[in-house]
């Protein structure tokens, strides 16, 4: 089957802490920090937007598919919360970037945080039936929360890139299932600046049973278990939510470490499951079994089975790996800074 | 007045019930109760309710669960006294049956407070406190009862641990039954860290916001004994109203409505404070539950701390307060708590209490105490076994 042939990963060098956050807010920090297991959170510069995180993620994922030609891409596919035109598409301006026009299909895609996996399940599909030789499916987003919610505490900045391919796979997809129902759990309608969302019911009716349903019926397709994976990446809302579904699921602490970037990189919306699959392939050895679940309000998700090749090896330092990102380099904002960066001041002007 | 009965009790699932409406839950209580009284007909029906118009945008509540239940045509109303609600209903419940106007009543309560935002919820329990006086100037009921508890800690010098035992104590009972919306035991420091809401109180200090319903079959003591089923005798009926303001109370210690319904239902029932072997009493925060106790004189003015410290209202305590987990670890749907107190009661009394919650000691009576805003209303009900 097709799968991936080369991956990239970019996030903002900001970050905020939640005490920082919750100082302005009169909030508890210590009840998020052990709640919502949260520490800090990616603040996307006031240059940076869904847009060039994308083309910085998308030109990493070239830079490890060696030899894909950007002209021999079919389509792109970008899944966002925050697009930065309500009309006009993200994936032109990106394929123009990395030099993959004229001849590209594009599309941008919304499903609130499954978005990115759906572009990839859509790149993916293309691929798998021959209608083109490659499709490059993005997951970004510079994520809104509003002032003093608790999205706030989470809402962050970061992308990841997937070339999909069928020869020279990084990591071959055996198995997607994609689960949906109709779920007001989250949801931002037209002229709002920030989603609302339904506290503990979309924790438990929305997220968990989603994930939940997805991944079991992902195992029982392909009849394997959780002891079977080296590796797991969850849906990333906070900290605690996708270290729960997996310890619920039979997953280990040890199988989700290298994917679980929320509790110092936040919630990335649609880039969560997908940069955390970048950061597992950073580690990954040839023949590891990974299994990917992304959620997206309203509410859906997909699951992934990929199975790592031996072209890994050779391919997951020639440009910078995502753990690298998260943890070095780092400049910490205070919340005035924060609140200029993200635009939380409205002037008139 | 002729004798008036309980014969069958009946309760939804409790807590935050997001698959089940307003309807639903009370239907779930209202045929609960039914089928394990046995009745075959019930001539009335009171539902309370403290707000389904703004919890769920519903009123008129006496047709919409007449209907569901599948008896158009019964005369049905809703009654509402804030979280107090409840007991008003099965106290109106008691006296059409007492008057002989009807054989057997249907006492129900009902609320759905998840189909809105907490802080709409926040804003429709608000509606309880005086809206031009208390909530117009940021007014909340944790802030109101903070400062009850502010009040209480610096006459009688209440602590932090005494109001930390009621919680650890209800939560204690609330683990066993299957009914609670959290039931898990809690520790004293559990309660001591948690977030704090308005100070003292905690966030364990305080009851959650619940979706529920409990129902109660009233009836003559002849369709009672015809019955078949174990049931217990209402001795007494009391209901009581103060100052809706607390800045209008001589005294924030006490909780006057409470002290007055409860001498009327003892009057009523012939009884004393002594006679009452255990209560439910309307424990919404910590300070609730103390403040209660000393108003309806089982304990004096500042020792009800002391009293819950020392055990003395746990389950093997001298007088055992809250077997049901309370507000506090049930839960408080507010319309269907004062119901789910006499539902409490009535298995105690007929020693029907889940694993492990059943008093020991013989019971022969028990009150169950309802309380309205912070003490704007009150509505209590003594209980004698058959």
């Amino acid at each position: 089957m097709a799968g991936i042939v080369g991956y990239g990963c970019h996030l903002p060098r900001h970050r905020i802490k939640v005490e920082e956050i919750a100082k302005v807010w009169g909030a508890d920090a210590p009840s998020y920090k052990k709640g919502l297991m949260l520490r800090e959170k990616s603040v996307p510069p006031p240059d940076m937007d869904t847009i060039t995180l994308s083309v910085e993620a998308a030109r990493r994922a070239l830079i490890r598919a060696q030899t894909v030609n950007p002209v021999d891409i079919g389509a792109i596919y970008i899944g966002s919360e925050s697009h930065p035109y309500a009309v006009k598409p993200s994936g032109t301006t990106v394929a123009e970037a990395i030099g993959a026009t004229p001849d590209i299909h594009c599309a941008d895609f919304e499903f609130a945080c499954k978005a990115g996996s759906e572009a990839m399940f859509v790149a993916l599909s293309h691929v798998e039936s021959g209608f083109m030789k490659y499709a490059l499916a993005i997951a970004a987003d510079t994520s809104q929360g509003a002032p003093s919610d608790a999205l706030e505490f989470s809402a962050a900045a970061g992308a990841g890139a997937f070339i999909m391919g069928k020869e020279n796979l990084i990591a071959e997809c055996l198995f997607t299932h994609s689960y949906m129902t109709d779920m007001p759990d989250f949801w931002r309608r037209e002229h709002e600046f920030y989603p609302q969302h339904a506290g503990r019911f979309t924790g438990e009716e929305a997220y968990f049973a989603h994930t939940k349903g997805a991944t079991n019926a992902i195992l029982k397709k392909s009849g394997m278990k959780p002891q079977d994976f080296q590796w797991a990446i969850f849906h990333q809302p906070n900290g605690k939510f996708p270290q729960r579904v997996a310890l619920e699921l039979g997953f280990t602490q040890e199988q989700i470490d290298p994917g679980w970037l929320s509790p110092r990189l936040g919630n990335t919306y649609s880039g969560a499951s997908p940069i955390g699959l970048t950061a597992t392939l950073d580690v990954a050895k040839p023949g590891d079994m990974i299994m990917m679940c992304s959620y997206g309000s309203g509410a859906g998700s997909d699951a992934f089975i990929w199975k790592v090749t031996d072209r890994i090896d050779k391919v997951r330092d020639l440009t910078i790996r995502t753990h690298k990102l998260l943890d070095e380099n780092l400049t910490y904002v205070d919340y005035g800074t924060y609140a200029k960066f993200r635009r939380k001041i409205h002037k008139n002007a | 007045m002729k004798t008036v009965c309980v014969a069958g009790v009946g309760m939804s699932q409790w807590g935050e019930v997001w698959r089940k409406s307003l309807r639903q839950l009370f239907a779930d209580a209202a045929l609960d109760a039914i089928a394990k009284s046995g009745v075959d007909h019930i001539d009335s029906l009171y539902v309370g309710c403290m707000s389904g118009g703004l919890f769920a945008q519903q009123e008129h509540l006496g047709s919409l669960m007449a209907d569901y239940i599948g008896m158009p045509g019964l005369p049905a109303m809703r009654v509402e006294s804030a979280c107090a609600s409840g007991g008003m209903a099965f106290r109106a419940a008691f006296f059409e049956v007492a008057s002989g106007a009807a054989d057997i009543v249907l006492a129900g309560g009902v609320e759905k407070m998840t189909d809105c935002s907490g802080d709409d919820a926040t804003a429709a329990l608000a509606t309880a406190a005086d809206q031009e006086y208390e909530v117009f100037h940021g007014a909340t009921f944790p802030g109101l009862y903070a400062m009850m508890a502010h009040a209480h800690m610096a006459k009688y010098k209440t602590t932090r641990s005494m109001l930390s035992a009621v919680a650890v104590k209800n939560h204690h009972n609330g683990s066993m039954n299957p009914n609670a919306q959290y039931p898990f035991k809690i520790k004293p420091e559990t309660v001591e860290s948690s977030v704090m809401v308005a100070d003292p109180l905690r966030i364990l200090d305080c009851s959650p916001i619940t979706d529920g319903a409990a129902c109660a079959i009233v009836c003559t003591e002849e369709v009672a004994k015809k019955l078949g089923k174990p049931y217990v005798k209402i001795l007494g009926s009391g209901a009581a109203t103060d100052t809706i303001q607390l800045a209008q109370r001589a005294d924030l210690t006490t909780i006057k409505a409470a002290t007055l319904a409860s001498a009327r239902a003892l009057k009523m029932a012939g009884r004393t404070i002594k006679d009452i072997q255990f209560a439910e009493v309307h424990d919404c925060f910590t300070i609730a539950e103390l403040i209660v106790l000393e108003s309806i004189g089982v304990y004096e003015p500042g020792c009800a701390g002391p009293g819950t410290l020392a055990g003395e209202t746990g389950l093997d305590g001298k007088f055992p307060v809250n077997t049901s987990g309370g507000l506090k670890s049930k839960g408080h749907p507010v319309g269907a708590t004062g119901i789910a107190q006499i539902v409490e009661i009535y298995k105690q009394l007929t020693r029907q209490a889940e694993t492990g919650r059943q008093v020991k000691k013989d019971l022969k009576v028990g009150m169950a105490q309802n309380m309205g805003g912070s003490g704007g209303s009150s509505v209590v009900h003594i209980l004698e076994v058959a």
